[in-house]
Protein backbone atom coordinates (compact mmCIF):
# COMPACT_ATOMS: atom_id res chain seq x y z
CA UNK A 1 0.00 0.00 0.00
CA UNK A 2 1.12 3.56 -0.98
CA UNK A 3 1.99 5.62 1.82
CA UNK A 4 0.47 8.84 2.43
CA UNK A 5 1.87 12.11 1.51
CA UNK A 6 1.64 13.41 5.85
CA UNK A 7 3.25 10.06 6.53
CA UNK A 8 6.05 10.86 4.35
CA UNK A 9 6.47 14.17 5.00
CA UNK A 10 6.54 13.95 8.83
CA UNK A 11 9.26 11.40 8.32
CA UNK A 12 11.09 13.59 6.36
CA UNK A 13 11.15 16.18 9.03
CA UNK A 14 12.49 13.86 11.54
CA UNK A 15 15.19 12.46 9.21
CA UNK A 16 16.28 16.06 8.59
CA UNK A 17 16.26 17.07 11.66
CA UNK A 18 18.52 14.40 12.71
CA UNK A 19 20.68 14.47 10.07
CA UNK A 20 21.32 18.43 9.83
CA UNK A 21 20.06 19.21 12.58
CA UNK A 22 17.35 21.65 11.21
CA UNK A 23 14.25 22.10 13.58
CA UNK A 24 11.61 19.98 11.96
CA UNK A 25 8.80 22.95 12.70
CA UNK A 26 10.79 24.51 9.89
CA UNK A 27 10.68 22.13 7.09
CA UNK A 28 7.67 22.06 4.67
CA UNK A 29 6.97 21.19 1.15
CA UNK A 30 8.03 24.17 -0.59
CA UNK A 31 11.75 24.23 1.11
CA UNK A 32 14.44 24.04 -1.10
CA UNK A 33 17.06 21.71 0.94
CA UNK A 34 20.61 23.65 -0.19
CA UNK A 35 19.17 27.26 -0.39
CA UNK A 36 16.79 27.09 2.59
CA UNK A 37 17.46 24.14 4.33
CA UNK A 38 21.35 24.41 4.27
CA UNK A 39 21.33 20.29 3.87
CA UNK A 40 24.45 20.20 1.48
CA UNK A 41 25.13 17.19 -1.54
CA UNK A 42 26.86 14.94 1.05
CA UNK A 43 24.19 15.47 4.36
CA UNK A 44 21.55 14.82 1.54
CA UNK A 45 22.76 11.46 1.15
CA UNK A 46 22.34 11.20 4.24
CA UNK A 47 18.96 12.06 4.40
CA UNK A 48 18.36 9.58 1.31
CA UNK A 49 19.75 6.61 2.98
CA UNK A 50 17.67 6.91 6.19
CA UNK A 51 14.59 7.71 3.94
CA UNK A 52 15.45 4.28 2.23
CA UNK A 53 15.90 2.44 5.54
CA UNK A 54 12.78 4.33 6.98
CA UNK A 55 10.55 4.04 3.72
CA UNK A 56 11.40 0.77 2.23
CA UNK A 57 12.30 2.44 -1.04
CA UNK A 58 14.89 2.30 -3.43
CA UNK A 59 16.76 6.47 -4.33
CA UNK A 60 19.73 5.59 -7.14
CA UNK A 61 22.30 7.77 -7.16
CA UNK A 62 21.08 9.93 -10.22
CA UNK A 63 17.70 10.50 -8.98
CA UNK A 64 19.35 12.22 -5.50
CA UNK A 65 20.26 15.53 -7.12
CA UNK A 66 16.91 15.80 -8.72
CA UNK A 67 14.95 16.05 -5.45
CA UNK A 68 15.62 19.93 -4.78
CA UNK A 69 12.91 20.96 -2.48
CA UNK A 70 10.90 18.65 0.25
CA UNK A 71 8.08 18.33 -1.45
CA UNK A 72 10.43 16.46 -4.49
CA UNK A 73 11.50 13.86 -2.30
CA UNK A 74 8.27 13.58 -0.70
CA UNK A 75 6.73 12.79 -4.13
CA UNK A 76 9.06 10.79 -5.12
CA UNK A 77 9.06 8.17 -1.86
CA UNK A 78 5.02 8.03 -2.24
CA UNK A 79 5.46 7.10 -5.98
CA UNK A 80 7.93 4.85 -5.22
CA UNK A 81 6.16 2.98 -2.62
CA UNK A 82 2.68 3.05 -4.54
CA UNK B 1 55.45 -35.15 -3.34
CA UNK B 2 55.94 -31.54 -3.70
CA UNK B 3 57.88 -30.11 0.08
CA UNK B 4 55.74 -26.53 1.13
CA UNK B 5 57.14 -24.27 3.32
CA UNK B 6 55.16 -22.94 6.47
CA UNK B 7 55.80 -19.39 7.86
CA UNK B 8 54.97 -17.49 11.08
CA UNK B 9 52.55 -15.25 12.73
CA UNK B 10 52.98 -11.99 11.23
CA UNK B 11 52.86 -8.15 12.78
CA UNK B 12 53.42 -4.72 11.65
CA UNK B 13 57.31 -4.40 12.71
CA UNK B 14 57.26 -0.58 12.40
CA UNK B 15 56.25 2.16 9.93
CA UNK B 16 57.54 5.30 8.32
CA UNK B 17 55.87 8.25 6.82
CA UNK B 18 57.19 10.90 3.73
CA UNK B 19 55.39 14.29 3.05
CA UNK B 20 56.74 16.42 0.68
CA UNK B 21 58.05 20.22 2.02
CA UNK B 22 55.85 22.09 0.17
CA UNK B 23 52.53 22.91 2.16
CA UNK B 24 49.28 24.14 -0.21
CA UNK B 25 46.24 25.81 1.46
CA UNK B 26 43.13 26.05 0.35
CA UNK B 27 43.66 29.37 -0.32
CA UNK B 28 45.84 28.60 -3.17
CA UNK B 29 43.45 26.16 -4.85
CA UNK B 30 40.10 28.44 -4.53
CA UNK B 31 41.08 31.33 -6.96
CA UNK B 32 40.65 28.84 -10.03
CA UNK B 33 37.29 26.72 -8.53
CA UNK B 34 35.49 29.46 -7.64
CA UNK B 35 35.28 27.98 -3.64
CA UNK B 36 36.45 29.17 -0.40
CA UNK B 37 38.35 27.71 2.22
CA UNK B 38 35.28 27.31 4.48
CA UNK B 39 33.62 25.68 1.77
CA UNK B 40 36.28 23.36 1.34
CA UNK B 41 36.57 22.52 5.16
CA UNK B 42 32.86 22.08 5.63
CA UNK B 43 33.07 19.31 2.65
CA UNK B 44 36.08 17.54 3.32
CA UNK B 45 37.71 18.83 6.63
CA UNK B 46 40.77 19.33 4.43
CA UNK B 47 42.72 22.89 5.98
CA UNK B 48 46.06 21.76 3.93
CA UNK B 49 47.55 19.56 2.08
CA UNK B 50 51.39 18.34 0.50
CA UNK B 51 52.23 18.63 -3.16
CA UNK B 52 56.15 17.39 -4.28
CA UNK B 53 58.10 19.22 -6.12
CA UNK B 54 57.97 19.34 -9.78
CA UNK B 55 61.40 16.90 -10.10
CA UNK B 56 60.63 14.97 -6.63
CA UNK B 57 59.26 11.34 -7.52
CA UNK B 58 56.78 8.96 -6.84
CA UNK B 59 60.12 6.99 -5.67
CA UNK B 60 62.17 9.65 -4.21
CA UNK B 61 59.02 9.89 -1.47
CA UNK B 62 58.66 6.19 -1.53
CA UNK B 63 62.39 6.07 -0.51
CA UNK B 64 62.78 8.37 2.49
CA UNK B 65 59.39 6.72 3.80
CA UNK B 66 60.76 3.21 3.07
CA UNK B 67 64.19 4.47 4.86
CA UNK B 68 62.15 5.61 8.07
CA UNK B 69 60.33 2.30 8.61
CA UNK B 70 63.93 0.19 8.10
CA UNK B 71 65.54 2.35 10.81
CA UNK B 72 62.60 2.74 13.15
CA UNK B 73 62.21 -1.27 12.57
CA UNK B 74 66.77 -1.30 13.37
CA UNK B 75 66.78 -3.77 9.87
CA UNK B 76 68.37 -2.74 7.01
CA UNK B 77 67.25 -3.18 2.93
CA UNK B 78 69.37 -6.74 2.79
CA UNK B 79 66.81 -7.94 5.45
CA UNK B 80 63.65 -7.27 3.27
CA UNK B 81 63.30 -10.28 0.78
CA UNK B 82 59.73 -8.66 -0.92
CA UNK B 83 58.70 -5.71 -1.65
CA UNK B 84 54.86 -4.39 -2.55
CA UNK B 85 54.30 -0.78 -4.55
CA UNK B 86 50.53 0.40 -3.81
CA UNK B 87 49.74 2.93 -6.77
CA UNK B 88 47.99 5.11 -8.88
CA UNK B 89 50.60 7.68 -10.24
CA UNK B 90 53.46 6.08 -11.13
CA UNK B 91 54.15 7.30 -14.60
CA UNK B 92 55.76 4.42 -16.35
CA UNK B 93 53.58 0.78 -17.19
CA UNK B 94 56.79 -1.02 -16.95
CA UNK B 95 59.21 -1.74 -15.14
CA UNK B 96 57.55 -1.21 -12.19
CA UNK B 97 57.85 0.89 -9.38
CA UNK B 98 58.60 -1.33 -6.69
CA UNK B 99 62.15 -2.93 -8.98
CA UNK B 100 62.86 1.33 -9.25
CA UNK B 101 62.64 1.30 -5.41
CA UNK B 102 64.34 -1.53 -4.50
CA UNK B 103 67.22 -0.76 -7.02
CA UNK B 104 67.63 2.42 -5.12
CA UNK B 105 66.86 1.33 -1.66
CA UNK B 106 69.60 -1.11 -2.05
CA UNK B 107 68.40 -4.85 -2.80
CA UNK B 108 67.73 -5.12 -6.20
CA UNK B 109 67.39 -8.96 -5.45
CA UNK B 110 63.89 -8.65 -3.56
CA UNK B 111 60.61 -9.88 -5.00
CA UNK B 112 59.10 -6.42 -6.56
CA UNK B 113 55.78 -5.66 -7.54
CA UNK B 114 53.57 -2.99 -7.84
CA UNK B 115 49.11 -3.09 -7.28
CA UNK B 116 46.63 -1.27 -8.44
CA UNK B 117 44.07 -1.06 -6.07
CA UNK B 118 43.88 2.94 -6.03
CA UNK B 119 43.21 4.11 -2.61
CA UNK B 120 42.80 0.25 -1.29
CA UNK B 121 45.99 -0.40 -2.35
CA UNK B 122 48.25 0.10 0.97
CA UNK B 123 45.35 -2.31 2.47
CA UNK B 124 45.29 -5.06 -0.05
CA UNK B 125 49.34 -4.90 -0.01
CA UNK B 126 48.80 -5.17 3.93
CA UNK B 127 46.47 -8.39 3.61
CA UNK B 128 48.94 -9.94 0.97
CA UNK B 129 52.29 -8.98 3.10
CA UNK B 130 50.96 -10.83 5.96
CA UNK B 131 49.74 -14.20 4.18
CA UNK B 132 53.40 -14.45 2.81
CA UNK B 133 54.82 -14.19 5.96
CA UNK B 134 52.52 -16.67 7.24
CA UNK B 135 52.64 -19.00 4.69
CA UNK B 136 56.59 -18.95 4.68
CA UNK B 137 57.10 -17.51 0.93
CA UNK B 138 58.67 -14.18 2.90
CA UNK B 139 59.88 -13.17 6.14
CA UNK B 140 60.16 -9.27 5.78
CA UNK B 141 57.68 -7.78 3.38
CA UNK B 142 58.40 -3.70 2.57
CA UNK B 143 54.77 -2.46 1.95
CA UNK B 144 54.56 0.98 0.39
CA UNK B 145 51.48 3.06 -0.34
CA UNK B 146 52.99 6.33 -2.44
CA UNK B 147 51.37 8.58 -4.76
CA UNK B 148 52.08 11.94 -6.69
CA UNK B 149 48.40 12.84 -6.99
CA UNK B 150 48.91 16.55 -8.23
CA UNK B 151 50.13 15.27 -11.41
CA UNK B 152 46.71 13.57 -11.99
CA UNK B 153 44.52 15.97 -10.89
CA UNK B 154 43.02 19.02 -13.32
CA UNK B 155 43.17 22.32 -10.90
CA UNK B 156 40.38 23.41 -12.70
CA UNK B 157 37.75 20.54 -11.55
CA UNK B 158 35.42 22.00 -9.27
CA UNK B 159 34.72 18.30 -7.40
CA UNK B 160 38.35 17.22 -7.06
CA UNK B 161 40.81 19.86 -7.24
CA UNK B 162 40.98 20.46 -3.69
CA UNK B 163 41.30 16.55 -2.51
CA UNK B 164 44.24 15.20 -3.81
CA UNK B 165 47.94 15.37 -2.71
CA UNK B 166 51.70 14.15 -2.68
CA UNK B 167 53.06 11.45 -0.17
CA UNK B 168 54.36 8.02 1.15
CA UNK B 169 54.10 5.61 3.94
CA UNK B 170 55.48 2.36 4.38
CA UNK B 171 54.80 -0.64 7.15
CA UNK B 172 57.71 -3.41 7.73
CA UNK B 173 55.79 -7.09 7.54
CA UNK B 174 57.42 -9.47 9.45
CA UNK B 175 57.10 -12.64 12.01
CA UNK B 176 55.68 -12.74 15.50
CA UNK B 177 54.87 -14.99 18.07
CA UNK B 178 51.51 -13.61 18.22
CA UNK B 179 48.66 -12.94 15.21
CA UNK B 180 49.56 -9.31 15.03
CA UNK B 181 47.29 -8.90 12.14
CA UNK B 182 43.77 -10.12 11.53
CA UNK B 183 42.12 -11.54 8.54
CA UNK B 184 41.78 -9.55 5.41
CA UNK B 185 38.27 -8.47 4.65
CA UNK B 186 38.60 -7.41 1.13
CA UNK B 187 36.24 -6.92 -2.35
CA UNK B 188 35.12 -4.93 -4.94
CA UNK B 189 31.76 -3.55 -6.43
CA UNK B 190 33.18 -3.33 -10.01
CA UNK B 191 29.50 -2.60 -11.14
CA UNK B 192 30.37 1.29 -10.08
CA UNK B 193 33.42 1.61 -12.38
CA UNK B 194 32.80 4.92 -13.25
CA UNK B 195 32.11 6.35 -9.62
CA UNK B 196 35.94 6.92 -9.99
CA UNK B 197 37.78 7.16 -12.73
CA UNK B 198 41.26 8.38 -14.19
CA UNK B 199 40.40 9.23 -18.24
CA UNK B 200 41.23 9.53 -20.57
CA UNK B 201 43.11 6.32 -21.37
CA UNK B 202 46.98 6.77 -22.82
CA UNK B 203 45.86 6.07 -26.52
CA UNK B 204 43.10 8.68 -26.65
CA UNK B 205 45.44 10.69 -25.26
CA UNK B 206 48.42 9.81 -27.78
CA UNK B 207 45.80 9.89 -30.76
CA UNK B 208 44.43 13.41 -29.92
CA UNK B 209 46.85 15.08 -27.85
CA UNK B 210 45.50 18.38 -29.47
CA UNK B 211 41.61 17.95 -28.07
CA UNK B 212 42.35 15.85 -25.37
CA UNK B 213 43.58 16.63 -21.62
CA UNK B 214 46.15 14.79 -19.63
CA UNK B 215 44.67 11.86 -17.57
CA UNK B 216 43.24 12.83 -13.68
CA UNK B 217 41.23 11.61 -11.38
CA UNK B 218 37.19 12.60 -11.39
CA UNK B 219 34.65 10.79 -9.32
CA UNK B 220 31.28 11.27 -8.60
CA UNK B 221 31.13 12.76 -5.23
CA UNK B 222 27.56 12.10 -3.95
CA UNK B 223 27.73 8.00 -5.07
CA UNK B 224 31.01 8.07 -3.33
CA UNK B 225 30.01 9.17 -0.55
CA UNK B 226 26.89 6.66 -0.25
CA UNK B 227 29.70 3.77 -0.66
CA UNK B 228 31.78 4.78 1.27
CA UNK B 229 30.25 5.74 4.29
CA UNK B 230 27.32 2.71 4.78
CA UNK B 231 28.74 -0.42 2.32
CA UNK B 232 32.29 0.37 3.97
CA UNK B 233 30.72 0.53 7.49
CA UNK B 234 29.56 -2.88 7.11
CA UNK B 235 33.00 -3.87 5.48
CA UNK B 236 34.81 -2.58 8.58
CA UNK B 237 32.30 -4.75 11.09
CA UNK B 238 33.06 -7.42 8.85
CA UNK B 239 36.89 -6.95 9.62
CA UNK B 240 36.32 -6.65 13.03
CA UNK B 241 34.35 -10.07 12.67
CA UNK B 242 36.72 -11.73 11.08
CA UNK B 243 39.50 -11.03 13.64
CA UNK B 244 37.49 -11.55 16.64
CA UNK B 245 37.08 -8.09 18.19
CA UNK B 246 34.99 -6.12 19.11
CA UNK B 247 34.61 -1.92 18.50
CA UNK B 248 35.27 -1.60 22.01
CA UNK B 249 38.02 -3.94 22.27
CA UNK B 250 40.15 -1.41 19.53
CA UNK B 251 42.28 1.88 20.36
CA UNK B 252 42.28 3.11 17.13
CA UNK B 253 40.23 3.39 13.79
CA UNK B 254 42.61 4.55 10.66
CA UNK B 255 40.15 4.15 7.63
CA UNK B 256 41.30 5.82 4.27
CA UNK B 257 41.61 9.68 4.31
CA UNK B 258 38.98 10.72 1.91
CA UNK B 259 36.99 13.12 3.70
CA UNK B 260 36.36 13.96 7.47
CA UNK B 261 32.66 13.33 6.92
CA UNK B 262 33.06 10.17 5.45
CA UNK B 263 35.41 9.26 8.25
CA UNK B 264 33.17 10.69 11.00
CA UNK B 265 30.11 8.98 9.37
CA UNK B 266 31.43 5.94 9.36
CA UNK B 267 32.40 5.99 12.83
CA UNK B 268 28.98 6.57 13.61
CA UNK B 269 27.34 3.73 11.58
CA UNK B 270 29.62 1.68 12.90
CA UNK B 271 29.21 2.80 16.61
CA UNK B 272 33.00 3.30 17.29
CA UNK B 273 33.05 4.17 20.94
CA UNK B 274 34.57 7.69 21.43
CA UNK B 275 37.05 6.25 23.68
CA UNK B 276 38.54 5.07 20.00
CA UNK B 277 41.19 7.85 18.63
CA UNK B 278 39.40 7.98 14.96
CA UNK B 279 42.67 9.29 12.71
CA UNK B 280 41.95 12.22 10.79
CA UNK B 281 45.57 12.95 8.88
CA UNK B 282 43.53 14.56 6.22
CA UNK B 283 42.80 17.72 7.68
CA UNK B 284 46.46 18.77 6.94
CA UNK B 285 47.31 16.27 4.36
CA UNK B 286 44.66 15.78 2.01
CA UNK B 287 43.29 12.44 0.25
CA UNK B 288 46.61 10.57 -0.78
CA UNK B 289 44.83 7.87 -2.25
CA UNK B 290 47.36 4.27 -1.13
CA UNK B 291 49.57 6.63 0.73
CA UNK B 292 46.91 7.65 3.15
CA UNK B 293 46.47 4.82 5.88
CA UNK B 294 50.32 4.49 6.77
CA UNK B 295 50.47 8.31 6.18
CA UNK B 296 47.89 8.38 9.13
CA UNK B 297 49.34 5.58 11.03
CA UNK B 298 52.91 7.21 11.52
CA UNK B 299 50.98 10.58 12.33
CA UNK B 300 48.71 9.50 14.69
CA UNK B 301 51.50 7.16 16.85
CA UNK B 302 53.79 10.70 16.67
CA UNK B 303 50.92 12.17 18.28
CA UNK B 304 49.61 9.35 20.90
CA UNK B 305 52.74 7.25 21.55
CA UNK B 306 50.95 5.95 24.32
CA UNK B 307 48.97 3.60 20.68
CA UNK B 308 52.08 1.75 19.80
CA UNK B 309 51.23 -2.06 20.25
CA UNK B 310 47.48 -1.00 20.22
CA UNK B 311 44.63 -2.51 18.08
CA UNK B 312 43.77 -0.81 15.31
CA UNK B 313 41.08 -1.29 12.31
CA UNK B 314 42.12 -0.37 8.89
CA UNK B 315 40.59 -0.01 5.98
CA UNK B 316 41.17 1.40 2.27
CA UNK B 317 38.73 1.79 -0.22
CA UNK B 318 38.57 3.19 -3.74
CA UNK B 319 38.45 3.51 -7.40
CA UNK B 320 37.28 -0.14 -9.05
CA UNK B 321 35.61 -0.04 -6.90
CA UNK B 322 37.50 -1.80 -4.27
CA UNK B 323 38.05 -1.94 -0.77
CA UNK B 324 40.32 -3.58 2.10
CA UNK B 325 40.24 -3.48 5.75
CA UNK B 326 41.88 -5.49 8.50
CA UNK B 327 42.12 -5.45 12.71
CA UNK B 328 46.14 -5.28 13.36
CA UNK B 329 48.56 -4.66 16.19
CA UNK B 330 50.06 -1.10 15.77
CA UNK B 331 53.99 -1.86 16.07
CA UNK B 332 56.05 -1.16 18.39
CA UNK B 333 58.03 1.79 20.04
CA UNK B 334 60.82 1.81 18.05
Amino acid sequence: MALTQEAVLAGIKEIVEEVAGIPAASIEMNKNFTDDLDVDSLSMVEVVVAAEERFGVKIPDDQVSELATVGDAVNFIVKASA
Amino acid sequence: MIKVRTGTDSQILSVGGYQPARVVPNSEIVDRIDSTDEWIQQRTGIESRRFAAPDESVIDMATKACQQALDRAHLTMADIDTVIVATITYPFQAPSAATALVARLGNPQAAAFDINAACAGFCYGLGMASDFVRSGTSKHVLVVGVEKLSDFTDPDDRATAFIFADGAGAVIVGPSDHPGIGPTVWGSDADSRDAIVMNPSWNEFRNDAQGVKWPNISQQGQAVFRWAVFSMSKAGVRALEAAGVTPDQLDAFIPHQANVRIIETMAKEMKIPEKVIIAQDIRTSGNTSAASVPLAMSALLAEHPELHGGLALLIGYGAGLVYAGQVVQLPPKP
